[in-house]
């Protein structure tokens, strides 16, 4: 039986440089639980460390996490990935790994906090994960799907890191599934001035504790998968984005 | 007051390396535009204007196209990849390169096409 599933696809957590160090796995889960939101994105900057401890404590409160990533292009273009399980983003990660140059300076760009389900520091992320990798947008994408991932183009509303201010326009080759909007603008705004063929969604895009579920897109769908949601972004078998 | 010179001129005066020769030699640089959002290129480079960018996606050949830009200089010796060198073939659009930044090229380009 299809039902709604509320879905915010874009939250950071304490791993992100740029996100509040009070973002651990444990008090995003249990703010997306108060908001009611079914489904996470947990797509942190170049990285995925902090997804095991998520999907651990997810089970636990009854919230869906997709294991995901916001992926820097060398266009400097973030591209959002979302997978079914922890080992194909750990794969992507580590691909995205061998293409991101850089250290991390704290004091500049923050700091990238490793947490595990119970709140505890296990580490400190030292790569620049705030940087652009070595990877082109068709390369990211096309091992996003290789993997079995969805892959989405960021914040395209926005000038600085997305598809549309960086490239100008949507490049002929790539297989985008969809395009997020930032929360910045209104639904029937994003629909007025966009008429791309692909779909669009929304998500918060989370730094903060209180933006979570600020912003979300809602499915129709049987249950929560990759599978699922990508035949919902298509329009298929009934599935589908309904009104966010 | 701007002068104009012929893209060929520029490309002796400034010591470009000419990656694609695709697009013609003679057409009339008008000016330089410097940036590498192709958003902002579109939206504000002018018809004959050099292009000076890092950004060597296959879309910069669009937007030159599109916006009838003399052609395009990669700064700090950035290379196309292939695809792009194979559009810029098809779609006419030359691309030159440099070892220079930005800034020190678009410098360079400005007081050769500023009348003293």
């Amino acid at each position: 039986m299809l039902r709604t599933f509320k879905a915010d696809l874009h939250v950071h957590t304490c791993l992100s440089p740029c996100a509040e160090v009070k973002m651990s796995p444990l008090a995003i889960i249990k703010q997306a639980k108060a908001c009611g939101v079914d489904i996470l994105g947990i797509c942190d900057h170049n990285s995925a460390e902090n997804v095991a401890a998520a999907l651990q404590v997810a089970r636990e409160h009854g919230v869906h996490v997709l294991p995901g990533m916001e992926v820097t292009s060398s266009e400097e273009v973030h591209l959002l990935a979302w997978f079914d399980a922890l080992e194909p983003v750990q794969q992507l990660q580590e691909i995205v790994y061998r293409h991101l140059p850089g250290e991390n300076e704290e004091e500049t760009f923050g700091m990238q906090v490793i947490a595990n389900a119970d709140d505890e520091v296990l580490g400190f992320n030292q790569k620049l994960l705030i940087g652009a990798t070595t990877l082109g947008v068709r390369e990211i994408v096309e091992e996003i799907h290789s993997l079995g991932g969805l892959a989405v183009a960021a914040h395209i509303d926005r000038e600085s890191f997305s598809l549309l201010g960086q490239l100008g326009f949507i490049p002929g080759d790539l297989v985008l599934d969809a395009l997020e909007i930032s929360p910045a603008l209104s639904h029937e705004d994003a629909m007025c001035k966009y008429s791309f063929s692909l779909p669009l969604l929304q998500s918060s895009d989370a730094h903060k504790k209180e933006e979570i579920g600020s912003c979300c897109t809602r499915f129709l769908l049987e249950r929560v998968s990759i599978e699922e949601i990508g035949k919902a972004l298509r329009g298929r078998e009934g599935r589908k984005i309904l009104r966010w | 007051m701007e002068t104009i010179m012929t893209l060929t001129e520029v490309v002796e005066r400034l010591g470009l390396r000419v990656v694609t020769p695709a697009g013609s030699g003679d057409s009339k640089v008008t000016g330089g535009y410097t940036g590498d959002l192709l958003s902002d290129v579109m939206a504000n480079s002018k018809a004959g204007n050099l292009w000076i960018t890092m950004q060597t996606h296959q879309n910069i050949l669009a937007v030159a196209k599109l916006k009838d830009l003399a052609g395009i200089v990669l700064v700090n010796d950035r290379q196309p990849n292939e695809e792009t060198m194979r559009k810029a073939d098809e779609e006419q659009v030359t691309i030159l390169s440099t070892g220079e930044s930005a800034f020190s090229i678009s410098g360079r380009l400005y007081r050769l096409l500023a009348r003293p």
